[in-house]
């Protein structure tokens, strides 16, 4: 066993998520990689939830779908966790002893350790039940007494103090119940070999709006909406420190043009959302490109269409992202590959939008957005969101805002900026930015648009490939379903199997000319992506119909698992 | 710099007689007044006839997509503070699909000039109904029995929204125009001008607005009575109905401890 997946379950108000949360926190201090993924029932506020933790001595940055272990507080509602905490024969219970009645789905030889929480809890004069527990895992991390109280007390030092020493008891209760040495034996294997002080505890959507601020954006417009809210609000927090600004927009079609005029201004700027907002952004997404304005927007996928499965994750924004404009319109999409690279992806998107003056989308997904990692911090970005301006006086004579330059990219002149003053425009127009509905300055400026991207060094970025070039089978993936794609990989390995995976942070335009030699090594193309109509896929068949791509396509709210992707490519046996 | 020197040579595409001359000519007018340098400053605007004005001008331009006007000149003013924005476009564009940026560009008061020319028409699609158009007027083939519901009052949605500075002017009346125009410029904070501005070709009946229209002298600063002045309002009184200054936004918070720190720290949660 490589790592453990642990999964925490209770009604409202029984703290499961805290009790994850805290449980991380301790991982992390022991020096274990770890990952956590919060579920709750579609009520705002005391429904249901359920923690799930994997944590591994090495990093980690999925799911793999089992679950080793299952902390019950409270087996009311189990049932809707039941797709997303499947137990199995394996998986060994932990249940609260008024936790009620085991649900159907927990099979009868699962092994089940019982615990009188509230009891424990009492006898220290503490109403904490889910702290037992985590005192419990705590002494089954192998941490000491004194880090955990220290973090609990942490964790409630907003509280009134005596709520804060009650909790604490709690813990020092559990921490000393015997139960812990048979869980122990779980961990056996996966101790890390040194704790750690510098590690980060953070999700996609904060690393998201680092790497936008650390690159340069100063400029931000939001308008609220699941699950790309929390970008927004972790940039308000850092903004202003840093001299920008955020507006919340009265909609979308606001936030994306108030990004547009900050970015004709020459800030660097910046809206996130997520589908729904995504497609009323469209049209100005469109002025974006015809008005050569720099603009990002992060697109945080979670189920759809319409609003869907807001709070899970699906890439199904795909063909909006790379198709969604009106007229002929070049733009950049890329895609984060993990929670770590929400943090450049971000940062690399907001450094080619100003570089190539258009629109720049990133594509992360309610996952990668939402689910806390622990993991190493990154090296601060060498990306920087730089506008390439009217050089010399000699170009600012007749300065031409839309010059047909060799590159597609015209020097950008921002107001305040003396002699070169011109009008933006979404209409078509002439090098000097003068309407103009002539068939010449409108295949002009096509060409240049297009131009300007097409011939974009876009350096070896735009993907990664893992594996032997020997492999005969070659997985093909974007975005969150990279993390289970590599674990795949070690499976298939381990196997006998040799299969090698191509995952892209460049989706749009992709660089042909250098795909081609990679795909030609292998026998085998298989598409792994989660969305229901393999909307991927068909667009690969659409560049390159001569590769015969397979397609495993599923979509969300479920993660595809590293072993759906195995039994696809041991069913495609050669 | 001469009025003139702000015209930047490019033809307008308006028809002779259109009321929008006269308007950018008190837009060039009020430059001139106020000796702008025009790299200072920005014409920001959506679609229509109204709407294609930046190009005319020698400032800086932003010609949009329709009804965005607001939130583009919003986001420049936010992200660059020491540029005048003048935001400007028509009835359609500010007041049907922009209706909902105009109500917030009120309310959050950025400090920028709005002038709506208000011709009570589609000028630029020829000639439908907008949401200022009498509801008894029958001359668009898409509402043939005229839209038979009553027209948006945008000075009192202005008033209820928040705005500090609202006035109408009138665009066959360019130096008066102008000097409200330097007036809105002065004013910090959202500024809101309805010029009445004749489409001659779709709505010809609006020349008679030179015999209809009055002056209004009696400016407020209570909400109050602005109110009780709009709802009572023919439509045809030009001036300055209300000017109650009050704190533009971004409010001002000072210089900040320690710029670009905590960003990072704010991660090592271990
Ligand atoms: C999204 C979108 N819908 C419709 C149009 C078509 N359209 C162009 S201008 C216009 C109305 C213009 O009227 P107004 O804003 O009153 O300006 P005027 O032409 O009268 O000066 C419309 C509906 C468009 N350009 N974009
Ligand atoms: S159609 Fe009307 S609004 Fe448009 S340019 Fe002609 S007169 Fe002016």
């Amino acid at each position: 066993m490589e790592s453990i997946t642990v999964a925490i379950t209770g009604a409202g108000g029984a703290g499961a998520i805290s009790s994850g949360e805290l449980l991380l926190r301790l991982a992390g201090r022991q020096g274990y990689f770890g990952m956590l993924k919060k579920t709750f029932s579609p009520q705002i506020r005391g429904g249901e939830s359920a923690a799930i933790l994997r944590l591994s001595p090495q990093p980690v940055e999925t799911f793999d779908g089992v679950i080793h272990l299952l902390i019950a507080l409270d087996w009311h509602n189990f049932a809707r966790f039941s797709d997303e905490v499947p137990i199995s024969a394996e998986t060994l219970v932990v249940q609260d002893v008024q936790a009620g009645t085991p649900p159907d789905n927990v099979p009868d030889g699962a092994e089940t350790i019982t615990i009188d929480g509230a009891g424990v809890a009492a006898g220290v004069e503490s109403g904490w039940v889910n702290m037992v527990f985590v005192g419990l895992m705590a002494r089954v991390l192998g941490s000491d007494v004194d880090t955990v109280e220290a973090l609990v007390a942490q964790r409630f030092r907003r509280h009134p103090e005596a709520t804060g020493q009650a909790a604490v008891r709690a813990a020092r209760a559990g921490f000393s119940l015997t139960e812990a040495e048979r869980l122990r034996a779980l961990m056996s294997e996966l101790r890390p070999t040194r704790a750690v002080a510098d590690r980060w505890l953070a999700n996609g959507n904060q690393l998201a709006g680092l790497g936008a601020l650390e690159a340069g954006i100063r400029f931000v417009a939001a308008y609220p909406i699941t699950p790309a809210s929390d970008v927004l609000e972790w940039l308000a927090g850092h903004l202003e420190a840093s001299g920008g600004n955020l507006v919340q927009a009265e909609d979308e079609l606001a936030a994306i043009n108030m990004v547009i005029g900050a970015g004709f201004g020459g800030v660097p700027a910046m809206t996130a959302t997520s589908g729904p907002g995504l497609a009323l952004m469209s049209e100005g997404m469109g002025l974006a490109v015809a008005s050569e304005t720099p603009v990002l927007v992060l697109n945080v996928m979670r189920g759809g269409p319409s609003t869907g499965i807001p709070t899970k994750s699906e890439q199904s924004d795909f063909n909006l992202a790379v198709y969604g404009l009106h007229g002929d319109a070049p733009h950049v999409v890329l895609a984060c590959q993990s929670v770590a690279d929400c943090y450049h992806t971000t940062a690399w998107g907001a450094a080619l939008a100003s570089e190539l003056q258009t629109l720049v989308i990133v594509l992360s997904d309610q996952f990668l957005g939402q689910s806390m990692q622990i993991l190493d911090a990154p090296e601060t970005t060498l990306y920087r969101a730089e506008r390439f301006k009217p050089a010399d006086s000699s170009e600012v004579d007749g300065y031409r805002r839309y010059r047909d330059t060799a590159s597609g990219i015209s020097p950008m002149a921002v107001p305040g900026d003396a002699h070169c003053m011109y009008t933006a425009d979404g209409l078509e127009h002439t090098e000097s930015a003068v309407p103009s509905p002539r068939a010449g300055d409108h295949q002009r400026q096509l060409d240049k648009r297009q131009r300007k991207i097409a011939q974009h060094d876009f350096g070896d970025s735009w993907y990664t490939l893992v594996g032997s070039a020997r492999a005969d089978t070659l997985l093909i993936c974007f975005g969150a379903v990279t993390a289970s794609a590599r674990e795949a990989l070690t499976a298939l390995a381990t196997g006998g199997r040799s299969v090698a995976l191509l995952s892209f942070r460049l989706l749009c335009p992709l660089p042909l000319d250098q795909l081609e030699p990679i795909l030609t090594c292998y026998e085998r193309h298989w598409v792994v992506e989660q969305n229901h109509s393999g909307q991927f896929c068909h667009y690969l068949r659409s560049l390159m119909p001569a590769v015969a791509f397979r397609s495993l396509a599923r979509q969300g709210p479920l993660l595809i698992t590293p072993r759906e992707i195995v039994d696809a490519i041991v069913g495609d046996s050669l | 710099m001469k009025a003139k020197e702000y015209k930047s040579g490019v033809k307008p595409i308006w028809c002779p007689g259109c009321g929008h001359f006269g308007v950018f000519n008190a837009i060039t007018k009020a430059l001139a007044a106020v000796d702008a340098k025009p790299e200072d400053y920005a014409l920001i605007s959506g679609i229509g006839c109204s709407s294609r004005l930046p190009a005319y001008a020698t400032t800086y331009g932003f010609h949009g997509v329709h009804g965005r006007a607001l939130p583009v000149a919003t986001g420049l003013k936010v992200a660059r503070p020491e540029i005048h924005v003048i935001a400007v476009g028509g009835d359609g564009d500010g007041f049907s699909i922009g209706g909902n940026h105009f109500l917030h560009a009120c309310r959050r008061n950025v400090d920028m000039v709005y002038i709506v020319m208000d011709n009570q028409v589609y000028g630029m699609t020829k000639g439908q109904a907008s949401p200022t158009t009498p509801a008894d007027w029958r001359d668009s083939k898409l509402t043939p029995r005229g839209p038979e519901i009553p027209p948006l009052q945008p000075l009192a949605m202005a008033l209820a929204a928040g705005a500090g500075f609202i006035a109408r002017g009138y665009g066959g009346d360019p130096n008066g125009l102008a000097a409200m125009i330097h007036e809105a410029m002065a004013f910090r904070g959202f500024a809101f001008i309805q010029v009445l501005s004749q489409c001659i070709t779709f709505v010809p009946e609006q020349q008679a607005w030179k015999e209809l229209i009055t002056e209004f002298n009696e400016t407020t600063d209570d909400p109050a009575r602005a109110g009780a002045i709009l709802h009572g309002d023919n439509g045809l009184r030009k001036g300055v109905f209300y000017r109650n200054p009050r704190p533009s936004w971004p409010v001002s918070h000072g210089p900040v401890a320690e710029p670009g720190s905590g960003a990072r720290e704010g991660f090592l949660a271990l």
